[in-house]
C-alpha cells in the first residue's frame, strides 16, 4: 500500500474568510507569529503500491475533476513517504 | 407547460420551487437525481438545499448526478434551466455558469429578505421583470460569494450576463454585488437569492419572486 496526498488550497486571489478567522483567533490566543493563514484541504488516498507515474497522473486528473474547482483553487499531488 | 424540479438528498427547496411553478400556472414536474430522464419538461429548476450534505464543496458531487448529464445536455441546446442558491452553486460546478460560489464574507450564514434589482430582462427567467426593478427576496446561504477571474468579470458585465444585483450593502462579498448572471445564451440563469419563498404574501416578505416563473411560461409560449 502506498498513499497519495492532494493538498487543495484556494488560488491566493480568492478571498479566504476561513483563513482571516484563523489569522484573527491566533492573537487572542497569545500566538502572535502569524502574518497570514490561508486554510485548505488534505485528501490522502491509499492504493496499491509502489505508485506509478500513470497512477500519479489518474489522481492529478481526479483532483481536476473532482477534488479540487479549477476555477477557484489550485491542487499539488504526492506520494507520501 | 411542464417545468421539471429536481429532488437531490438534501435538497431542501424543492417543493417551495414547485409551488411556484404551480403558482405561475405550469405544472411541475419532480425529478429525481438518480435518473436521467427529464419526463418531457420544457424548462429545469434546480433549487436550494445542501445537496449530498455540501461535501467537498458546495454542488461538487450533484454535478455527477445522471440527471445533470441529461440537463446539461439540453441546456446546451436552448433548454431554460435556472439554478437557485445550492442549484447556482451546482450550475457553476457543471461549468453550464463561470465562477464559483464561495463561503460569505463574515462566515455566517445569512437569512433575510435582500433587496436586489433586476439588470436583464432578456432571459426567460426574467423577462415579466422591469428593467432596473428593484425586489426584495429572501437570501439564505452560507456559501454565496460570487467570485471569478478578472477577465470573466469584465466579459459578464461586458456582455449583460449579471442578470440581478444586490441593492445597498453587500451582503456576502460577492464581486460587483452579484447575485445572479446568465451563460452567453441567456437560457441558464443562476441566482443565489430565493425567489420562490417570496410568491405570496402569505408565505414571503413578498410576492416578487413569482416573475421569474412566471417569466418561463412568457418565454416558452413566445416560441
Amino acid at each position: 500500500m502506498a498513499t497519495i496526498v492532494v493538498d487543495v488550497m484556494l488560488k491566493p486571489e480568492i478571498l479566504d474568510p476561513q483563513g482571516q478567522a484563523v489569522l484573527a483567533a491566533l492573537p487572542r490566543l497569545g500566538f502572535t507569529f502569524a502574518k497570514s493563514a490561508r486554510q485548505g484541504k488534505r485528501f490522502e488516498i491509499e492504493v496499491d503500491g509502489p505508485v506509478t507515474q500513470a497512477q500519479l497522473a489518474e489522481v492529478s486528473k481526479a483532483a481536476e475533476t473532482l477534488l479540487a474547482n479549477p476555477v477557484i483553487e489550485t491542487f499539488t499531488v504526492r506520494v507520501e513517504e | 407547460m411542464k417545468v421539471g424540479v429536481v429532488t437531490f438528498p438534501g435538497s431542501l427547496d424543492d417543493r417551495d420551487a414547485a409551488r411556484a411553478v404551480r403558482a405561475a400556472g405550469a405544472e411541475a414536474v419532480s425529478l429525481w437525481h438518480a435518473d436521467a430522464d427529464l419526463k418531457k419538461v420544457d424548462a429545469v429548476i434546480l433549487p436550494g438545499g445542501f445537496s449530498y450534505g455540501d461535501y467537498l464543496r458546495c454542488g461538487a458531487i450533484s454535478r455527477f448526478a445522471p440527471v445533470m448529464t441529461s440537463i446539461i445536455e439540453r441546456a446546451n441546446v436552448g433548454m431554460p434551466v435556472l439554478g437557485i442558491c445550492n442549484g447556482f452553486q451546482i450550475l457553476c460546478e457543471s461549468h453550464l455558469l463561470p465562477g464559483a460560489l464561495t463561503r460569505n464574507v463574515g462566515l455566517h450564514f445569512l437569512c433575510t429578505p435582500q433587496p436586489i434589482r433586476i439588470e436583464n430582462i432578456s432571459t426567460p427567467w426574467t423577462n415579466n421583470f422591469q428593467q432596473g426593478a428593484e425586489i426584495v427576496i429572501p437570501l439564505k446561504n452560507g456559501e454565496g460569494s460570487f467570485q471569478c477571474d478578472d477577465k470573466t468579470l469584465d466579459q459578464l458585465e461586458s456582455e449583460g450576463r449579471v442578470i440581478a444585483r444586490y441593492v445597498g450593502e453587500n451582503p456576502n462579498g460577492s464581486r460587483n454585488l452579484i447575485a445572479g448572471i446568465s451563460n452567453a445564451r441567456g437560457n441558464v440563469v443562476g441566482l443565489m437569492p430565493h425567489p420562490e419563498h417570496a410568491i405570496d404574501s402569505l408565505t414571503g416578505p413578498t410576492a416578487d419572486g413569482l416573475a421569474f416563473f412566471t417569466s418561463v411560461l412568457t418565454a416558452m409560449v413566445g416560441k
